[in-house]
């Protein structure tokens, strides 16, 4: 089967660059892709073989649970996968990622006609190109250390294999996602991470909540998907093309017009869902339902940032569309902050930090939306560092915690900030990874969230000071004043970051510990298998800011990521964000505002946090706006799910129910009840009545063959 | 001389339905079923005159079934009215639905 495969892919048709390259890159970018397909192949087979087998009834012994083949494949394939990508950016990279050179147009490599249907010819292709390459890197990398981890954290679940088979299945369709060569491909993705993430979401389906909650993204990001479809419609429509090449070449030419901005902004209402912004983002707290190394993966690092990826590979649409661009900017600007407030007063360390995620992906659309592309998927990379370790350490709290009232058989909740606290006495490794991320998170130098964040802010503001951006308009307000409004949005939500984050820090970690006498012994730092990934991802998160360093603090190679990224978005990023340059003073100025906000916050949630609290148990229910998400939740159920459940009632209920049930139940009951009593008064036993009947036919059949 | 066999035969064999579809003693019934064969028994044999000889075998054969089928529906009337005490059809409707 394989070679068959690879001789196929031999002759696949590759378009642009050299034959050398493709020859060398087709074979590795198709394994980059199957390989997280066979572990979810192999590890899904024995999931159903398992004991743990949904096709099995009944309980299953734990400790059984655990197939060392799952423990080898699992991770296994994500490590292979991870090194192909690895080598696919080396070979890249060999061939100069400059402009002009071998890699200036994406490598589209097409395997087979998926949907011939008249004039509309869909292929399935992957395209090589400086973006999606990173993205795989983010996605392998970032997902073999998540994978490593959960050996550890799902050791003692019964549904280990069932487990590392669903995430598997979730990286191969990101990538897919990533890779894909069109908008149906990368839809497919699109439509398999939500799959994926619906089937981890609601993991532990024992507990109707998890089930809901999943089910609740998966509706959600119907809405968001809807978005998307309309706007491959669209594309359809007015090019003919769905490929990213010729349908963006033939859009980029028609910049300005209605059509483009329409298909620009029904591509956003995709990204929202998928990247729970405004106002679809009420699916992803919920989602922390699922294990903690999933809301890492996929809740944090790699599905939610879809959105913005999606952002920049459209970027010559949102670039032909200044007025969306300019929504892209706003609603990302009004979530980072509305989230950002949330997570201020949220008790549960995995709301903090599902809301923190939320804010985080704003501050990525106000930077993709502003034309900013590099600074927004340079926030994307360090942001899966550091948001994948502090989901990481996170889940090392929680099993620590889990664990500890397990063995004191005590029913508590081990996700809630008030009953922690003195953390870092018992897990100082995950203690100091942690800190690490806030750290970053909060912006302070030199870590990667400082360079990232204060590249997404000063390109915020060189756009607002003179750009075209900021001479386009949305719905009457000028470009400027929706920039300038993004950047102070985004320093405020700076500013509300560091607080949060240190709250939730100081409350894990600080002061003395809540969780209870007896349940203090058995608190002990996670084992080495989880531990490691995390102090990885701790270093990724102190240096990844080295990827792409600002002019004003040249401690070594300068904007890496803007000339590796060039070539993909760099022509959309000068449409929109023309020739605006931010001065040597202007610049130091908002690094240092952006500087002194992020310590400040910091700084007043060590003051604020540092009292002690009452654990769960002795606190009384936090009933403030903030605790409960501005209950929007309520306000979702009461004008959207309730009316329509009720219209539900109406037309299924009523309607349905009562009408078509009866016609078909009652009616066929009634159909042949009259034709049983007919054919009762035809046979009542009376033989002089037969007689006369067969006398009758008869003369019929005579009649009939006399008269013919 | 056919003709006039036919005619007869015909009012023989209408006198048959007549009676089967109006008489309700099983004996009755009998009777008047064996009066139908022996109406087609009559055309029967005045139609082989006009053609060949089949029509003659035949005959032989109808009155052997007629035996026959009289030996065993007599037996049923026997054991019907040892059973139910009567022959009257309009009183045996056990069988009704």
């Amino acid at each position: 089967m394989m070679p068959i495969l690879f001789a196929a892919l031999q002759d696949a048709a590759v378009t642009a660059p050299a034959p050398a390259l493709r020859a060398g890159l087709t074979v590795p970018l198709v394994l980059l892709v199957l390989l997280p397909l066979l572990g979810f192949v192999i590890n899904g087979a024995i999931a159903l073989a398992g004991p743990d087998s949904v096709l099995r009834r009944g309980g299953t012994d734990s400790t059984t649970a655990r197939n060392p083949v799952v423990t080898v494949v699992g991770p296994g394939v994500l490590l292979a996968s991870f090194a192909v990508a690895v080598s696919i950016f080396l070979k890249m990279r060999s061939l100069g990622a400059g402009a002009a050179g071998p890699l200036d147009a994406p490598l589209v490599v097409t395997f087979a006609r998926w949907m011939p249907v008249g004039n509309l010819a869909i292929d399935w292709s992957l395209q090589l190109d400086q973006l999606s390459i990173l993205m795989a890197l983010v996605i392998t990398g970032i997902g073999s250390l998540i994978h490593l981890f959960s050996i550890g954290y799902m050791r003692d679940d019964a549904s280990y294999a069932r487990y590392f088979a669903y995430l598997n299945l979730f990286v191969a369709f990101m990538l897919v996602l990533v890779l894909g060569g069109s908008y149906p491909v990368m839809f497919v993705g699109w439509e398999g991470v939500g799959l994926a993430s619906y089937l981890l979401i609601g993991f532990w389906f024992g507990e109707k909540a998890n089930v809901e909650a999943g089910k609740k993204a998966f509706v959600v990001n119907r809405v968001g998907d809807f978005g998307f479809l309309v706007a491959m419609f669209l594309i359809w429509v007015t090019t003919q093309q769905l490929d990213y090449v010729g349908a963006h070449a033939a859009l980029g030419a028609m910049a300005g017009s209605p059509v483009v901005l329409a298909i620009a902004l029904f591509l956003f209402l995709g990204c929202a869902g998928k990247s729970a912004q405004l106002p679809l983002y009420i699916w992803l707290p919920d989602a922390m339902a699922g294990p903690t190394p999933v809301s890492a993966l996929i809740h944090a690092a790699t599905m939610v940032t879809a959105g913005v990826y999606l952002v920049a590979r459209a970027a010559p649409i949102f670039a032909g569309a200044p007025e969306a661009s300019l929504v892209v900017t706003a609603v990302g600007a009004l979530t980072a902050v509305f989230a950002a407030t949330i997570a201020l007063r949220q008790w549960d360390i995995k709301k903090v930090l599902a809301y923190s995620t939320v804010s985080q992906l704003g501050y990525m659309f106000m930077a993709v939306g502003s034309g900013a592309y590099t600074a927004g998927v340079f926030h994307l990379v360090t942001h899966a560092f550091f948001k994948a370790l502090l989901f990481l350490g996170a889940g090392s709290v929680i099993h620590a915690m889990h664990h500890a009232y397990h063995q004191t058989h005590r029913r508590d909740d081990p996700q809630d900030l008030r009953n922690m606290g003195g953390l870092a006495k018992f897990m100082p490794a995950t203690a100091v990874a942690m800190t690490l991320a806030t750290l970053a998170i909060a912006g302070v130098p030199p870590l990667s969230g400082f360079f990232s964040k204060d590249e997404i802010l000063s390109s915020l503001f060189a756009r607002a000071q003179g750009s075209p951006l900021a001479s386009a308009s949305l719905l009457g307000i000028p470009g400027h004043t929706v920039l300038y409004a993004a950047y102070g949005l985004g320093v405020l939500t700076a500013l509300l970051t560091a607080v949060y984050m240190t709250r939730m820090l100081m409350l894990t970690f600080g002061g003395s510990n809540r969780t209870g006498e007896a349940e203090q012994g058995a608190l002990h730092e996670a084992p080495g298998i989880m531990t490691a990934p995390v102090l990885v991802l701790a270093l990724l998160t102190v240096i990844g800011g080295w990827l792409n360093l600002p002019a004003l603090i040249p401690i070594g190679p300068v904007g890496t990521l803007d000339a590796w990224l060039a070539p993909v978005t760099g022509a959309s990023a000068a449409r929109l964000g023309g020739t605006a340059h931010l001065d040597h003073n202007t610049e130091l100025l908002l690094v240092g505002i952006a500087v002194v906000v992020g310590l400040v916050g910091i700084l007043f949630g060590v003051l604020r946090y540092r009292a002690p609290i009452a654990d769960k148990a002795h606190s009384p229910e936090d009933t403030g706006l903030l605790a409960n998400a501005y209950r929007v939740d309520g306000m979702v159920d009461a004008l959207i799910v309730r009316p329509f459940r009720g219209l539900a009632d109406v037309i299924l209920g009523r309607g349905v129910e009562t009408g078509i049930d009866r016609a078909f139940s009652a009616g066929g009951t009634m159909l042949i009840r009259t034709a049983a009593f007919m054919g009762e008064k035809l046979q009542d036993g009376d033989v002089g009545k037969y007689a006369w009947m067969l006398a009758a036919g008869a003369l019929a059949l005579i009649a009939a063959l006399t008269l013919s | 001389m056919i003709a006039e066999a036919l005619i007869v035969s015909a009012i023989l064999f209408v006198i048959g339905v007549v009676g089967v579809l109006t008489r309700r003693n099983a004996i009755i019934l009998f009777m008047c079923a064996e009066l139908m064969l022996n109406a087609v028994n009559l055309s029967f044999v005045a139609l082989a005159k006009l053609h060949n000889v089949t029509g003659q075998v035949f005959v032989v054969m109808v009155m052997c079934i007629a035996a026959a089928e009289a030996a065993v529906g007599l037996a049923i009337v026997i054991s019907v009215f040892r059973h139910f005490g009567t022959v009257n059809l309009s009183e045996l409707r056990t069988l009704r639905g």
